[in-house]
């Protein structure tokens, strides 16, 4: 029976290194490349040793899709090609291929350049790897190979964010990657059509959250950083440089705009001007409204905010900074953290989700006395607020994913264990599909039964479609035909095609039954009674009289003959071919039942 | 319907919409019949020895009268410049489909039509000229307006709510999208190279494909290069829309068009380039932008004044994914892919929604402009051509290949200034087709009248006409074409339960067969076969004498049969079930054999069997069981 394997290298019950095996009628797909922000050991790139042991990674993988760019979906995509050895095609989205090479080399140069780590890919790696990258568009039909096909879908998380349809013959599996079902302030929302794959494969970070209206969060945020700077704070808002940083950038510019608020707002330098940069000339993928507008005004050039110097953190009075990386376990944002942690009056907003090991989980968790690098402590003053606008789907998001597309099985990753378990009774019991959790390295195998195609002959389609049109044609209608089998194809025909194709002769197996009939009338005025007797039952058929005598019941003759001596007995012939065997049976022995008493 | 295109030659039979007040238009004499019948001098006008329609310009639409548009069910666009008479069709023919088209292509396409409409609105003529257009009268205009055709046809230009309403009925796709139409045939849009977002179409069902190719180039220029491949293996390919210009090479009139602008500017004069808002445009400020400094023109102005004149600069920076490779690779930069962003940036390159406002401060001259309209009838064009006309210093250079430009100048002769042809076609010639007719080999080739012999002016042209094998099956305006398809086959799915029921016979080596009884379930045309019902158990004995009562609802037709019956086997068969009295007898054809107990007489022949017998159904079936042994089923 032709089965689906699916083996999760990472996100199997964790969130972090997606890296998700498949496959599917003799394809093998690997979905993301991602690394582990938590750990900073082997275990921070997926187990490649997996897929092969000794063989070539290129002669195992069909081809390898990344859903979106950020590191925990394509970290280890280096590492993958030029280290370990893959030469086959990666696909992504236009945009995911623009930005992806940037947050790589800027992650090499935090791994590298500041943590002095070597054996790690290098520039050079990082572009010789994009070259393999093959960009496609929205909803194009990649032909990877004759059979394997793949789609992308719009998933609305970041920028080029994409679902993945991977399809062979009619099996296919949708994977998601990280999605968003609602649109946001610079991003429209995940859609895919009902295309009822086999199985879907759904991030489910979320899983047992259903978020309040996004303007209420909105208010909350807005709220929070207007107080604290009224109050002469500093705020540090923790960012992936693109992302959500656009979104909470475009909030605060209007409202600093509508408030006609004075404090400075600084984007921390270098990628962030570049990242606005592509928001402007991958308009395309951002929302409608965006999309409307940007002629008249783009919402990704800024007035309130500016690039942010190193040295403006000592500055005194009020100040908001977004700074990179978001889960601040490196980079500017920690440090900015560390000089700001000990003021009462500062706050820390992180906007997103933070995994587990870094200083933004540490601290979300209630952790108020840090051991930094060399022993320090760290004591965190500042007040810590969590807002939850990381766009990934939540609980009610899923399930209308789920209803979208009407898959036959579901997969949870990308989610810890506990919340999927909640999740997955839920799927059961609404939409009574199985729903898988496998750990990472565990196999999840389901079996498919797919329709199999085979060619029909336009003629015997059209006959038997023409009987099938009949009105009143509630009773299901049979359709016969020959099934030629010859070399791998599958064609079918009317029998007399098949026949003729093959050279035989048809061989007719005709019966005539003598049908003996009491009746002492004359020949034809019994012909005509056994005529009204037949049309009288036979309401649906066709049956004639015709001028030599005889009648037809469709394709049956039935004729009287003078052989008999007794008067008082006549002979029907019936007379039929094989093809008419239920006809020509029921016909003899609803006439050797004789005719009915009433006087014609 | 394959593409949506508006004929706007006819307005070249109009006169110009000037957008200041022009005291040479306003004085032009109105057209007097030759007896001397003055009753049309209102609507016509005589200019240099022709004769224009004063009135606001109409155009000549795709034929509507032939079939019924309300049954179109989908409209396939090619390019932005295929879709200008959408309006017309979706909001006053009942249709009610869909159309498909690329979002670079609705995006500049409404561009196009807004421009259109802006141009034709701001200058409100109160008078609509009809009394020319009856047959009668037509009759006796002078040439060209005598002989323009389905003069009753033209409309005016439509408004800019019936161009929101046309354009919210198309449905967005991707290149290489595959779209399923009624489950019946799959359409996919192909990268055609000519401009933005201009596509080819495939039109196929599982068995039969046909080849849309409208438009297409085979030169780098700004979009993404024409998808070849895709286009192979076609039964038909339709082919239209090759250059208007198959004599002029693209490159060498780039090279013409920016020596001819050197030279006027250097002179002290000024440059009109007549021209649409976007699509060539783009590679002459990008060909200007190399050039400029070399050719020592950094301090001369660029003007391009249209009302879409910003949105098309905005936009044509926001398709990357819509490119050729190179501006592909700046995007990732990032970059802007065209540097008219850097023109921009420089000041050397400004951009107005019209002459009037912020224009007439900046103006400095000497200058290039561009501006539409290329047929010179509207647009901000028509005062450029009224302003410099009478200067031998300026120079209007024509690139648009849409318009003949002696026609476009006529209602401005006599005139001074310098006109140059410089038509830039980028789409196929004969040469690069012959050439992709080799490459893809289609099964029939579908094409315009015009493209199967020598052009009227130049019939000794042989190469300049599709060349191919067999000849191209060529269409007219308002003909009907059949297509040689012989449909033989389509796809249908057997579920898998009734696949494993199916029993296989080897018939010859290599060659297996199966009966199918199923039932067929037929859904947006996809067809599945089913397993058929399992007979309804009747629930009691004593009703099953009733249930035969009934006549059979159904008819399932029993399988054909083949073979042959071998006599002696069939003989010991017989005998083995109990009949004793076998006699065998041979006739001409074959035998009979004789079962005298039971009064049975059957037929035996090569290709045939016949039974005769009493009304006995146990006997009857007994003896068709036996006979069938020897048979096989189909």
């Amino acid at each position: 029976m032709p089965e689906i394997k699916v083996t999760p290298l990472g996100a199997g019950q964790d969130v972090g290194r997606s890296c998700i095996l498949v496959s599917i009628a003799g394809k093998n797909v690997m979905l993301d490349c991602g690394m582990h922000m938590g750990y900073n050991d082997d275990r921070r790139f997926p187990d490649f040793s997996y897929i092969t042991q000794n063989g070539r990674l290129t002669d195992f993988l069909d081809c390898v899709i990344i859903s979106h760019f950020h590191l925990d979906h394509c970290g280890a995509l280096p590492y993958f090609s030029e280290m370990v050895g893959y030469d086959g095609p990666i696909y992504m989205t236009h945009p995911t291929k623009a930005i992806c090479p940037i947050l790589l080399e800027d992650y090499r140069k935090i791994t590298v350049d500041k943590k002095g780590e070597t054996n790690f890919f290098t520039s050079q790696m990082i572009k010789d790897c994009m070259k393999k990258v093959v960009a496609v568009h929205l909803h194009q039909t990649v032909q990877v190979d004759d059979e394997l096909e793949i789609k992308a879908y719009y998933a609305g998380h970041v920028l080029g964010a994409a679902m993945f349809q991977i399809k062979v013959g009619s099996e296919s599996v949708v994977y998601t990657g990280d999605y968003n079902m609602t649109p946001d302030r610079h991003l429209g929302a995940a859609w895919i059509d009902k295309c009822r794959p086999d199985l879907l494969i759904s991030e489910s970070t979320y899983a047992t959250t259903i978020r309040d209206s996004k303007r209420c969060r909105e208010r909350d945020f807005l709220k929070k950083v207007h107080e604290s700077v009224e109050r002469g704070g500093k705020v540090l808002i923790p960012v992936f440089a693109l992302g959500r940083a656009q979104e909470l950038c475009i909030l605060l510019e209007t409202f600093w705009e509508r408030m006609n608020l004075k404090a400075p707002i600084y984007f921390s330098m270098g990628l962030t001007e570049k990242a606005n940069h592509y928001y402007k000339l991958f308009i395309t993928w951002t929302n409608q409204k965006i999309r409307k507008t940007f002629v008249q005004r783009n919402m990704f050039e800024f007035k309130h905010i500016k690039a942010f110097d190193r040295a403006f953190a000592d500055n005194p009075g009020p100040m908001v900074v977004f700074a990179t990386p978001g889960m601040l376990h490196a980079g500017q944002s920690l440090q900015i953290f560390r000089k700001w942690a000990g003021n009462e009056k500062n706050m820390v907003i992180m906007p997103g989700y933070c995994v587990q090991g870094t200083v933004g989980h540490k601290i979300l968790s209630g952790q108020r006395k840090l051991e930094m690098e060399g022993r320090q402590i760290l004591e965190v003053k500042m007040q810590v607020e969590y807002m939850s606008f990381s766009a990934h789907a939540d609980a009610k998001g899923i399930m209308q994913l789920i209803r979208q597309a009407e898959p036959r099985n579901v997969l949870l990753v990308h989610g810890e264990a506990k919340k999927m378990e909640f999740l997955k009774q839920k799927i059961e019991q609404e939409f009574y599909v199985n729903c898988y959790m496998p750990a990472n390295g565990e196999t999840t195998t389901l079996f498919t039964s797919p329709n199999i195609p085979v060619d029909i002959s336009l003629g015997l389609l059209k006959r038997e479609s023409a009987i099938g049109l009949v009105p009143d044609s509630k009773k299901p209608k049979l359709m016969h035909g020959t099934l030629i089998m010859k070399d791998n194809s599958f064609r079918l025909v009317s029998p007399e095609q098949a026949l003729k194709e093959l050279g035989l002769g048809e061989h007719q197996l005709r019966f005539t039954c003598r049908v003996h009939i009491q009746d002492p009338r004359k020949e034809h005025e019994m012909v005509l009674r056994v005529y009204n007797h037949l049309k009288g039952v036979l309401k649906d058929y066709s049956v004639q009289h015709l001028p030599d005598g005889s009648i037809m019941v469709e394709s049956i003759l039935i004729q009287a003959t003078a052989q008999s001596e007794d008067q008082g007995t006549k002979v029907l012939l019936v007379s039929w071919t094989y093809q008419d065997e239920e006809l020509g049976s029921y016909l003899t022995s609803l006439l050797k039942k004789g005719l009915p008493q009433t006087t014609a | 319907m394959l593409d949506c295109g508006l004929d706007m030659t006819s307005t070249l039979n109009f006169l110009p919409l000037p957008l200041v007040q022009s005291p040479r238009l306003s004085k032009l004499p109105g057209w007097v019949l030759k007896d001397g019948n003055t009753f049309l001098d209102k609507e016509l006008k005589e200019c240099s020895g022709h004769v224009f329609v004063d009135s606001a310009p109409e155009f000549c639409l795709p034929e509507t009268e032939l079939l019924d548009l309300s049954t179109v069910d989908v409209i396939l666009i090619s390019n932005y410049h295929c879709m200008m008479a959408l309006p017309y069709i979706t909001e006053y023919t009942g249709f009610t489909g869909t159309v498909y088209a690329t979002e670079p292509t609705v995006q500049i396409g409404r561009l196009l039509m807004e421009e259109l409409v802006n141009f034709i609105e701001r200058v409100p003529k109160a008078q609509s000229a009809s009394l020319w257009k009856n047959k009668e009268v037509q009759r006796l205009l002078p040439a060209p307006l005598k002989d323009a055709v389905e003069v009753s046809m033209w409309r005016r230009c439509y408004t800019m709510p019936e161009v929101n309403a046309a354009l919210s009925k198309i449905q967005l796709v991707g290149y290489s999208q595959k779209i399923e139409l009624f489950g019946a045939v799959q359409v996919t849009p192909l990268s055609s190279g000519y401009a933005l977002g201009s596509s080819n179409w495939i039109i196929q069902s599982h068995y039969e494909k046909v080849s849309y190719v409208s438009g297409s180039s085979l030169l780098t220029t700004h979009p993404q290069a024409m998808d070849q491949a895709s286009l192979k293996n076609s039964d038909v390919l339709i082919l239209t829309g090759l250059t208007q210009i198959p004599t002029a090479n693209p490159d060498g009139m780039v090279g013409e068009f920016c020596s001819n602008l050197a030279m006027t500017v250097r002179n002290g004069g000024n440059v009109l380039v007549p021209c649409y808002p976007s699509g060539v445009i783009y590679d002459l400020l990008e060909c200007l932008y190399q050039y400029i400094d070399s050719a020592g023109l950094s301090n001369v102005p660029f003007y391009f004044i249209s009302p879409v004149a910003n949105s098309s600069l905005e936009f044509s920076q926001i398709f990357a994914e819509w490119l050729c490779h190179n501006k592909q690779t700046k995007v990732y930069l990032p970059e802007p892919p065209f540097p008219h962003a850097e023109l921009i940036q420089t000041n050397k390159l400004k951009h107005y929604p019209s002459i009037h406002g912020d224009f007439s401060n900046d103006f400095k001259q000497p200058c290039v402009v561009f501006t539409g309209h290329p047929s010179l009838r509207f647009g901000d064009v028509v005062h450029f051509m009224e302003l410099w006309g009478k200067s031998s210093l300026n120079t209007v250079i024509f690139t648009e290949p849409d318009f003949s430009y002696l026609d476009a100048l006529a209602p401005y002769q006599p005139l001074a200034m310098k006109c140059v042809y410089c038509p830039i076609d980028t789409r196929l010639n004969f040469i690069q087709v012959s050439k992709l007719l080799k490459e893809v080999q289609p099964l029939h080739v579908v094409c315009p009248e015009q493209y199967t012999q020598p052009p009227p002016t130049q019939s000794h042209r042989t190469d300049l006409m599709i060349d191919c094998q067999p000849p191209a099956m060529s269409y007219r305006r308002a003909e009907v074409l059949t297509l040689p398809f012989k449909r033989r086959y389509e796809k249908i799915e057997i579920m898998p339960e009734l696949a494993d029921s199916l029993v296989p016979l080897e018939i010859k080596p290599g060659i297996s067969l199966a009966t199918v009884s199923a039932v067929l379930h037929t859904k947006d045309n996809k067809h599945v076969l089913q397993p058929p019902p399992k007979p309804a158990q009747p629930p009691a004995s004593k009703k099953r004498k009733r249930v035969s009562d009934d006549a059979p609802e159904c008819k399932p037709l029993k399988p054909l049969l083949s073979g042959s019956i071998p006599m002696d086997q069939f003989v010991q068969t017989l005998e083995k079930h109990g009949f004793s009295d076998v006699k065998v007898e041979d006739t001409a054809k074959g035998h009979i054999v004789l079962l005298q107990e039971a009064e049975t007489l059957i037929q035996i022949e090569e290709d045939s069997t016949h039974i005769i017998c009493d009304n006995d159904e146990t006997l009857r079936v007994k003896l068709r069981d036996l006979v069938l042994k020897f048979l096989q089923k189909f």
